[in-house]
């Protein structure tokens, strides 16, 4: 992993959590809406919060994308992690929805299990000696011999 | 009675969402496999021919639809409830289950310590509940 994937990876965390969080905020202002009038969700889409949060998801998929093409699921969805904790606090000061101290512990356990995972490695090797992952070796072989 | 419903709709909202986000995420991963780096793609090729390496791929297509529904089903929830139980929930049980998919669909080598954080994140999830 260099600096760059991690960097990729803080993007996905960022504008995961922000974007949902603009969601809620862009919902919550909106009032509760009835399955019996879909339409009322596609008008949600052009309310500035709903469509600010389209844009920070889109840069979330984006990202999100150019992380899988290099990493496994299961690594990818751990390593953005810390989104959850933004999220909570996010929601708590800015939302200023109750977040009960189990709730908080909760966050913690979660952030706590999958921050583990990213302690291991970042892809599933079938075998192919292909992609990003020949090149890194490739890569460590050169400055292993320079 | 109330309480019981509420909490069977609460559950059904985080189902919908699981289930469609981990469909998703499981055929876009599976999509992401199959055309490879796309840092190496935009090298050789822009911006425009990995947008287009990505975009004509079927299983992707598949893929963002499956997304698209998840994402209606959140936009749903949040209109109903806490950003703080559902979005939380939402995500840890799709870590959960997209664990358990990649094993079985997309052969992921998901040893004793990516299940070990599984365990710690339905610990996490139950206390969210709260």
């Amino acid at each position: 992993m260099t600096f760059r994937r991690y960097l990729v990876l803080a993007v996905v965390t960022l504008t995961a959590s922000l974007g949902d969080t603009f969601l809620a905020r862009g919902m919550k202002s909106l009032g509760p809406v009835s399955l019996a009038h879909p339409a009322e969700l596609i008008h949600a889409i052009f309310s500035p919060w709903v469509a600010t949060g389209i844009v920070l998801l889109i840069g979330f998929f984006a990202s999100y994308l150019t992380a899988l093409s290099w990493a496994d699921l299961t690594y990818v969805l751990p390593a953005s992690s810390l989104g959850y904790v933004i999220m909570t606090v996010l929601a708590h000061w800015w939302l200023h929805e109750r977040v009960s101290p189990l709730r908080w512990l909760g966050v913690l356990f979660i952030t706590a299990g999958v921050g583990f995972v990213t302690r291991g490695p970042s892809y599933t090797d079938h075998g192919s000696g292909s992609g990003d992952h020949r090149e890194e070796e490739l890569m460590l072989a050169g400055e292993v011999r320079s | 009675m109330i309480h019981a419903q509420a909490v069977l709709a609460t559950s059904s909202m985080i189902a919908a969402i699981v289930v469609t986000a981990t469909a998703g995420d499981i055929l876009t991963a599976s999509a992401m496999r199959q055309i490879g780096d796309l840092d190496r793609i935009r090298a050789k090729s822009g911006i425009p021919g990995a947008a287009a390496a990505v975009i004509t791929n079927g299983r992707f297509g598949l893929g963002v639809l499956c997304l698209a529904l998840s994402f209606f089903s959140l936009l749903y929830s949040f209109s109903h409830r806490d950003l703080s139980l559902i979005g939380p929930a939402a995500t840890s049980l799709t870590f959960v289950t997209n664990a358990i998919a990649a094993r079985f669909f997309l052969r992921e080598n998901v040893d004793r310590r990516r299940w070990t954080a599984a365990i710690f994140v339905c610990i996490g999830v139950a206390l969210l509940a709260f």
